[in-house]
């Protein structure tokens, strides 16, 4: 507060019009239709947002980020519908291309998934870990010694795992829902948060 | 960059952050924390001229798709609320005390830079080196250019059964030609090129259901072309039985090693058994207890082993000696028994025990503003994704205390504007992210004409010349 008396006339101004126009880091802020489209006109799912509900996630509230802007750019012949289920349960939908592998996906469609694909697509990581539904699991193409290897490294690891890099999109995969694994620190972390009630 | 500050609330202030040290833990706390507030500014700061830790200096050369986070690590590097500044070390140069008075926060992620000692006699014997240091000359770390590992011996002895254990052994085995194309320096591949060393021994204190390597290190070791692998069977007994019930990762593993050891000598085409110059092998239960000179007492000539059993199971499992021993003749050891932090500054609690930074989450335990990340948090173990999210779950608590007001950032800190006087005051002249990026070009242009991503620069007045510093 000592600060504002300090502080030019043509400052104070920029300040008010600052804090009026300026974009609360703790609200969850709708964007429009049409600033999305501003958005190179690509399918993005609007960062802002998703990264925002995460933060409120991790505080126990849950949220959808859906993706938005125009669908008309893949050809329904040759895209599928995908979803993933973040760590703190946000459900991110995209198109994908047939014949992209998911972690392709998750980068060309700059899902906020924080830390995938660090070694992008060399099998040297297992940071695209992802989590199938049973039968889902069993439809896809079998899995290599190499890459039974490093999901060996995996948190989390479940019968139904395997690595994004290394599943491609196929068209009988339409509607596909994946799991990002909950990491063990984020499990401990979220313990030791409800411990210290900072509320 | 003012107006950007003002458009915060009332009265508050851009967070600004420091983090100690430029690996992957500094990198990866720095991103989360960049991606995750829309003001914060972090400054890296880092000892050597040039950035990203282990990932530069500790993967092994014939392992370059482990280098690919090197590519986000420079995004976050070259965004605009961040800034690296190498050169700088920390706890001699500027003191934490004074990074805290600059910043909201400071974030140490300094890793270890030290190993773990046997404290046996003889390990001062010339011919014995630290793993540490040995992956260091190797990767060009300056501080180990002058090493010059003696490799005139047929036989080598590596204590310890983790991942840096087999890079050493690969190293050390590797046909000249696929250590060519890579990254390692110069010097070490024409002294690797003089080596005689044929056999690599790999001794551990317990069995193997408690090696620490993984399953990707262990079968690239077992296809390494113009290497055997001599695995005893005797040792194998019964552990096909005893992991029939363990987690995959283990059970895979033991398996590879059960496999290998039953194997016949591959008869592969025109290569008979004699053929096969080199060889390795996994020893198990035997625990170092000297070192032997030889008769004029100057160099190793071998190792005093005793043999131990284990007591009960697992991870937990301990080796007991047995009263027996064993002695293993070789004229080259390379200790890798781990990697050890050390403390870096009297203002910041250090746990001498563990050799890590008091810490919850962390947080530093009773020093407020003050955060650790990496190894230097947890200890030195895991690959590069352990260290990601951990240093994630740091920048989450800096986040939950920046939000929650824990850090107060109604008082403006000048960061780098504070730092900065105080260095040039001192002589300390920081190495920017531009500046690195030239090294970086003039090591890949080096690299080239030798069909190398790179010819690393070792010497570090080499590499500030080279920027004009």
């Amino acid at each position: 507060m000592h600060i504002w008396f300090s502080v030019t006339a043509s400052s104070k101004l920029l300040v008010i019009l600052g804090f009026i126009f300026s974009n609360s880091r703790l609200k969850l802020l709708q964007r429009t239709e049409k600033q999305n489209e501003e958005e190179k006109g690509k399918n993005k799912v609007t960062e802002q947002n998703c990264l925002r509900s995460k933060q409120m996630s991790r505080r126990g509230f849950s949220s959808t980020c859906k993706l938005q802007g125009s669908h008309g750019e893949l050809s329904s012949a040759d895209s599928v519908t995908v979803h993933f289920i973040n760590r703190d349960g946000e459900r991110l939908t995209t198109m994908a291309k047939e014949g992209e592998s998911l972690l392709e996906v998750v980068v060309n469609q700059n899902l906020a998934i924080d830390g995938f694909g660090a070694c992008e697509g060399t099998l040297a990581c297992s940071t695209c870990h992802l989590i199938f539904e049973k039968d889902a699991f069993q439809k896809l193409d079998a899995i290599s010694d190499e890459e039974m290897d490093m999901l060996d490294l995996a948190y989390g690891l479940t019968e139904t795992s395997r690595l994004g890099c290394q599943v491609r999109i196929k068209k009988l995969m339409d509607g596909l829902t994946v799991q990002v694994p909950v990491e063990v620190s984020d499990i401990r972390s979220q313990l030791e948060v409800g411990k210290q009630s900072k509320q | 960059f003012w107006a950007r500050c003002w458009a915060g609330h009332w009265g508050s202030c851009c967070p600004v952050i420091c983090v100690v040290g430029s690996g992957p833990a500094g990198f990866y706390t720095a991103q989360h924390i960049l991606k995750h507030h829309d003001l914060a500014q972090v400054d890296i700061y880092e000892k050597l001229p040039v950035p990203f830790g282990l990932v530069r200096f500790g993967v092994a050369p014939d392992h370059p798709e482990v280098k690919n986070v090197i590519n986000t690590f420079t995004h976050t590097a070259r965004s605009d609320r961040c800034a690296y500044y190498g050169n700088v070390t920390v706890g001699r140069d500027i003191t934490v005390g004074e990074l805290q008075q600059a910043y909201h926060a400071v974030v140490l992620s300094y890793g270890a830079e030290d190993n773990r000692v046997l404290g046996i006699p003889g390990e001062n014997l010339s011919g014995v080196y630290s793993a540490r240091a040995f992956v260091g000359w190797y990767n060009g770390l300056p501080e180990n250019r002058d090493l010059k590992p003696d490799l005139s011996c047929e036989t080598a002895l590596i204590l310890g059964h983790g991942n840096v254990a087999l890079d050493i052994a690969r190293i050390l085995l590797s046909p000249l030609d696929f250590l060519r194309k890579t990254d390692i320096t110069d010097c070490s591949l024409a002294a690797l090129a003089r080596s005689k060393v044929k056999r690599v021994w790999l001794a551990g204190r317990r069995g193997p259901l408690q090696v620490a390597f993984t399953i990707k290190e262990l079968r690239e070791m077992i296809n390494l072309p113009g290497t055997q692998p001599v695995l005893n069977p005797a040792d194998f007994t019964g552990l096909e039985n005893a992991v029939k019930d363990a987690p995959r990762p283990r059970k895979r593993l033991t398996e590879l090693m059960i496999k290998t050891a039953l194997e016949k000598p591959r008869e592969k085409a025109a290569m008979a058994q004699a053929a096969i110059p080199r060889q390795w092998g996994l020893k198990f239960q035997r625990s170092p207890q000297e070192m032997l000179p030889t008769t004029d007492g100057t160099r190793v000539r071998g190792v005093r082993m005793a043999l131990t059993r284990l007591e009960g199971l697992g991870d937990s499992a301990k080796a007991v000696p047995t009263g027996d021993m064993e002695e293993l003749e070789c004229g080259l050891v390379l200790s890798s028994i781990g990697y050890r932090s050390l403390p870096l500054d009297p203002a910041v609690p250090f746990d001498t025990q563990h050799g890590v930074i008091p810490n919850s989450l962390g947080r530093v335990t009773g020093v407020p503003g003050l955060y650790c990340s990496g190894w230097v948090k947890r200890g030195p173990v895991g690959v590069i994704i352990t260290t990601m999210n951990d240093s994630f779950d740091t920048a989450q608590s800096v986040l939950e205390d920046l939000q929650g007001g824990v850090l107060d950032v109604s008082i403006s800190r000048e960061g780098f504007g504070a730092v900065g006087s105080i260095l040039r005051s001192r002589g300390i002249r920081p190495v920017s992210f531009s500046d690195w990026e030239k090294i970086d070009a003039a090591e890949v242009a080096r690299g080239k004409a030798a069909g190398k991503p790179r010819e690393k620069i070792v010497d570090p007045q080499e590499m500030l010349q080279l920027i004009g510093h």
